[in-house]
């Protein structure tokens, strides 16, 4: 539990980077948690086929916000191609924190990747890898 | 089999071989027997000794071991009537869990009862459970669904009930008590109510048929619906109980073997009650084991049960109030209300205060519990829950404060 709460995380939490929404984005896309209600949105804008500006807002635990915060620094300035291909990998990287054999937080960590794909996508519902575990 | 003469705590806890581990260190407190609770040596062994001595199915052989198998599946229904006071076994049906027991009353009474323009009354407080196979029900037959009203502490609107149900209503289900709040409903009341208006009452008892004293009789409802993994018993069983009239007039939910009587190429006949609405070869050893929760609990005594799990709440009431920044949601006295006490942490997520409180030993459930309409109304995403059982004590609950404190000051 004490490696979950490092003060990255505490601190991202408490203090997101870009947190907010965009008044005319280029892609905007919520993901919903089921299993514990946690929502989280990215507004993303895009200028000839690079992320400009991205923001995310909702309401979730230390853990999706944090994952949020630091996935919003990663994006902005990245070619659109490049994010369709963000792997997960590399934002548990960024994260830090050893998620691998709590699938339930791994769902928390990976929200706001799976709004970004599902956004950038367009499509009406991205289904996780680790769905069925 | 454990009868305990004296419900003396630290004893019943022995009673639990998985209470005796440490979890993160620590010694775990379970503060999640509102999800499901744990097992008491005699369930394991009950369950353990159907799969290592008696092994059959049900019904059918003629051999010895069928007929001890059958015997004690028969033999666990009796201590299931005989737990709930109903009057009779054959009102007692096998199902997987209360879900199970729910849809079937959704499908097969449902199916035969509910015609488009009735109306089914629920509450603002259901499970998830006591929801969608209504809404399914409704969308198969164009009946309507209403919400009984619930005021700021989560009790139901008595007002909004007079409102509602009306003639027209054909039927009104409930829990009995909420699995978030806590509030204990007055169910044999809403049951005179409901029979004024020739309504049917369904009751959930997933949450109260564990913790307190139930006599369906006494109640006077129609239907009553429970989980056997919620009251020392195994997952995969759990209980429709119903009139025997009405299980009488209702026609099958699920078709296949053990459920028939003739069975000819183009159509069957079916069993009678109970064996009507068991299709298949049922969960034989875990109604066994769930015969076996039933002696157990009645032999420490539902009334000391709820006596104990009151005691409990009253010293969780009083330590969580003076947490700062956490808000109870539900009733704030333990004034017919059960031992589940849900919360939020200003500042604090639930999935965080649960991995804290993990962190410290103490296992508690965070989300929304199954009941979204129930969230949206407190206009919370989620909640932490910590629910309480037999074998918890108050060094447990404070164990929870102590947990709950770290939190709030990790993330000040």
């Amino acid at each position: 539990m004490d490696d979950m709460y490092r003060e990255q995380i505490l601190e991202h939490s408490k203090h997101p980077h870009n947190f907010g929404t965009l008044e005319e984005p280029s892609v905007s896309r919520e993901e919903f948690n089921p299993l514990c209600g946690d929502r989280v949105r990215m507004d993303l804008q895009i200028t000839d086929g690079v992320i400009t500006d991205v923001r995310f807002s909702g309401r979730g635990c230390a853990i999706s916000q944090a994952s949020a915060s630091l996935l919003t620094d990663e994006l902005r300035g990245m070619k659109v191609e490049d994010a369709k291909v963000y792997r997960k990998e590399d934002l548990l990287e960024l994260i830090g924190i050893p998620l691998a054999k709590n699938p339930v937080r791994l769902k928390c960590a990976l929200l706001s990747l799976k709004a970004l794909k599902a956004g950038l996508y367009g499509v009406g519902h991205i289904h996780d890898d680790d769905e069925e575990e | 089999m454990a009868t305990l003469s004296t419900f003396d705590v630290l004893a019943l806890r022995r009673e639990f071989p998985i209470l005796q581990q440490q979890v993160n260190g620590k010694p775990l407190a379970f503060l999640d027997s509102g999800a499901s609770s744990q097992k008491p040596r005699c369930v394991i062994e009950a369950l353990d000794d159907y799969y290592r001595r008696y092994n059959a199915n049900v019904h059918r052989g003629v051999y010895k071991l069928s007929e001890e198998a059958t015997f004690a599946y028969e033999r666990a229904r009796g201590k299931v009537a005989r737990f709930i006071g109903a009057s009779s076994k054959r009102e007692v049906i096998f199902t997987r869990n209360t879900t199970e027991a729910i849809n079937l009353v959704a499908y097969a009474w449902g199916g035969a009862n509910i015609r488009a323009g009735d109306r089914i009354l629920l509450t603002m407080m259901e499970h998830h459970s006591n929801i969608v196979p209504w809404q399914m029900l409704a969308q198969r037959t164009g009946a309507t669904l209403d919400y009984i009203g619930i005021d700021a502490e989560g009790r139901l609107c008595l007002d909004d009930l007079e409102q509602k149900l009306t003639p027209g209503v054909k039927l009104l289900a409930v829990t009995q008590q909420s699995n978030v709040l806590g509030t204990i409903n007055p169910v044999a009341l809403l049951a005179e109510r409901a029979h004024a208006v020739g309504a049917k009452i369904l009751i959930d008892g997933a949450q109260s048929v564990p913790h307190m004293p139930v006599d369906v009789r006494a109640l006077g409802c129609d239907f009553l619906a429970f989980s056997g993994h919620k009251m020392c018993g195994p997952t995969g069983i759990g209980v429709l109980w119903a009139r025997r009239e009405i299980l009488e007039a209702m026609p099958p939910f699920l078709g296949g073997g053990s459920m028939i009587e003739v069975v000819d190429l183009e159509s069957s006949t079916y069993a009678g009650v109970p064996a009507r609405f068991e299709a298949g070869t049922p969960a034989i050893g875990e109604a066994i084991a769930l015969g076996e929760a039933c002696d157990f609990l009645a032999g420490i005594g539902m009334d000391s049960i709820f006596q104990h799990e009151q005691e409990l709440l009253g010293h969780a009431l009083d330590r969580l109030a003076s947490v700062e920044g956490l808000h109870i949601i539900g009733p704030h006295t333990t004034e017919q209300r059960g031992a589940a006490l849900s919360f939020t942490l200003e500042g604090v997520h639930p999935h965080d205060v649960a991995a804290i409180l993990d962190g410290e030993g103490v296992a508690v459930r965070a989300g929304h519990h199954c009941t979204q309409p129930l969230h949206r109304f407190y206009d919370v995403p989620a909640t932490t829950r910590a629910s309480f059982y037999i074998y918890n004590t108050a060094e447990e609950v404070d164990r929870l404060a102590a947990g709950l404190e770290k939190a709030r000051k990790l993330f000040q």
